[in-house]
């Protein structure tokens, strides 16, 4: 009996692990079907073609998603960790870190329309014009609550031990935090900053009237750029068969490259770590 | 080289509850001197009162003097420069998980600034020799984490980072009581090397450590000094009732 309850409960987790992972399979898997044929030299080489016209390619949106995504990060990690820290190792049971708490849980569930508005109105309308600076402030914005949390909680998983040794030792507290506590919690701060990275990657809704999109060449971060979300957005309402083939190739290419700079990062982040080290 | 230590009308205070009150006492230099008592009577925190690490926890609170050598370290002193004085060694070894043997090692030191290779390895060897570490882990020095030595060797690691920042005062919180005698033995035999070099205070539950290692010996109980002597009088003809039922054990 016991043993039957067993197998059904590890059959009930397989099953369970199988949900989870079919989904993903399944979508990529449509999207290499549909958009793998578009892929060529083209695609990663050329800009757009004007309207009705075959072929061109998605260069500009994949430099453009990259500029606006460097962006994001340089405003969205620093800011974020900034305050995952100050929640985790200064402000416990303070007010202030509760309302800190609560505004990050909120602005986490804020649609990201609204995100794209308040960059709207906050970097747009004073600079007169689109730009790929909004987008990146758009997207870094929306970065900083999942950054926050998750580095939160990442810190108060160190063992107090940790920063007691580091205390006793004369540390003072600041170096101790940043070269004890936060190195020591880094690989799951990574994790955290690399989903809210993939997740702002590919927003489209904040880019609307922030980036704005762009069929030419542009990387000046004081102009409209394209990226990729957006341009298979426009690709996707298209009437035309060339540009939707183009939108698949583009949304399988965004995700290839999304996961690509996540295990890159990731890679690069658990290099140095040591035999035996948790 | 060691220096004393005097204690003077020390009290201590975990929010509302006093948990030392009026402790004063004199540890001579470059001596062991151990602190016994039942649990929950003071001696963790007193030895935390002595590097400043109790003011750590928020709702804690300290009145009184400490000297060490001649410095008031609540008066002439931050809780930092004390603590670069005052080595400490805790209950569990804790290494610092994501660093080598030889970054755990020179870890107050580099954190503190010092980049000069040769001289770290110097300290490095320094240490982990005067922790009677050096011949089980010098081939592996920067290859292994420290968290991957067994529990007795992390121990003496930990002794090895205290002693790489040369303190004068080393403090000691039941330093093996989480340790198999083997490795108990050890940081035993460590204790009667360091101490012509250091002043130690240790904190112990074993009565048998404390006769084995200490030259003096305070009895705590209940946030009080109940009696402090040589280790010698206080096992043999405790001047107090009350260490004597404990010493004997008839409570604790």
């Amino acid at each position: 009996m016991r043993t039957a309850t067993d197998h059904a409960a590890t059959a009930l987790a397989i099953l369970a692990t199988i949900l989870v992972v079919a989904p993903l399979i399944a979508i990529f898997f449509y999207l290499v079907y549909k958009g793998a044929s578009s892929l060529n030299l083209a695609f990663f080489t050329q800009i757009p073609k004007p309207e009705g016209e075959v072929g061109g390619g998605m260069a500009n949106a994949i430099i453009g998603s990259a500029v606006i995504l460097a962006i994001a990060s340089v405003i969205g990690i620093p800011i974020g960790i900034g305050g995952g820290i100050y929640l985790a190792e200064y402000g416990r049971g303070t007010k202030l870190a509760n309302a800190v708490r609560f505004t990050a849980d909120v602005l986490n569930g804020v649609p990201s329309i609204v995100m794209g508005i308040a960059a709207y109105a906050l970097v747009v309308v004073p600079m007169h014009h689109f730009s790929a600076f909004a987008g990146g402030v758009a997207l870094g914005i929306m970065m900083i609550p999942t950054v926050t949390r998750s580095t939160e909680e990442m810190l108060l998983m160190v063992p107090h031990a940790v920063r007691e040794a580091a205390l006793g030792l004369g540390v003072p507290s600041w170096r101790s935090v940043l070269a004890i506590t936060l190195k020591t919690a880094s690989p799951g701060v990574v994790t955290g900053c690399m989903l809210a990275f993939a997740r702002v990657a590919g927003e489209t809704a904040p880019l609307l009237f922030t980036a704005l999109g762009n069929q030419f060449w542009s990387v000046s971060l004081n102009r409209e750029i394209a990226a990729l979300p957006l341009q298979i957005y426009i690709y996707a309402i298209s009437p035309y068969d060339d540009q939707h083939r183009l939108a698949w190739a583009a949304s399988l290419v965004l995700i290839v490259l999304i996961v690509l700079s996540v295990a890159l990062v990731r890679y690069v982040a658990g290099r140095g770590v040591l035999k035996g080290a948790s | 080289m060691g220096v004393g230590i005097e204690v003077t009308n020390l009290n201590a205070w975990y929010g509302t509850n006093h948990t030392l009150q009026d402790i004063n006492l004199p540890v001579p230099a470059n001596h062991a001197t151990a602190l016994i008592g039942p649990s929950g009577c003071g001696k963790s925190t007193f030895v935390r009162c002595l590097n400043r690490m109790h003011e750590t926890n928020p709702v804690a609170r300290v009145t009184g003097s400490v000297r060490i050598g001649d410095q008031d370290i609540y008066a002439d002193a931050s809780p930092v420069e004390v603590r670069r004085r005052v080595g400490m060694v805790f209950q569990r070894p804790n290494p610092f998980p994501t660093m080598s043997i030889y970054d755990n090692v020179c870890s107050g030191l580099k954190l503190n600034g010092f980049r000069n290779r040769k001289m770290l390895d110097e300290v490095v060897e320094r240490s982990l020799r005067q922790s009677a570490l050096w011949d089980e882990v010098k081939d592996d020095l920067k290859k292994k984490s420290g968290a991957s030595l067994s529990g007795g060797q992390q121990q003496r690691m930990c002794i090895a980072r205290a002693l790489a920042v040369d303190p004068e005062v080393l403090l000691m919180d039941e330093p093996a009581s989480a340790l198999d005698p083997v490795s108990t033995s050890k940081i035993e035999d460590l204790i009667f090397e360091l101490k012509s070099q250091y002043t130690i205070v240790i904190v112990t539950h074993n009565m048998q450590q404390a006769a084995r290692v200490a030259e003096k010996t305070g009895f705590f109980l209940n946030g009080r000094l109940v009696e402090f002597d040589s280790t010698h009088k206080i096992f043999t003809n405790p001047s107090d009732k009350r260490t004597e039922d404990y010493i004997t054990g008839r409570f604790g």
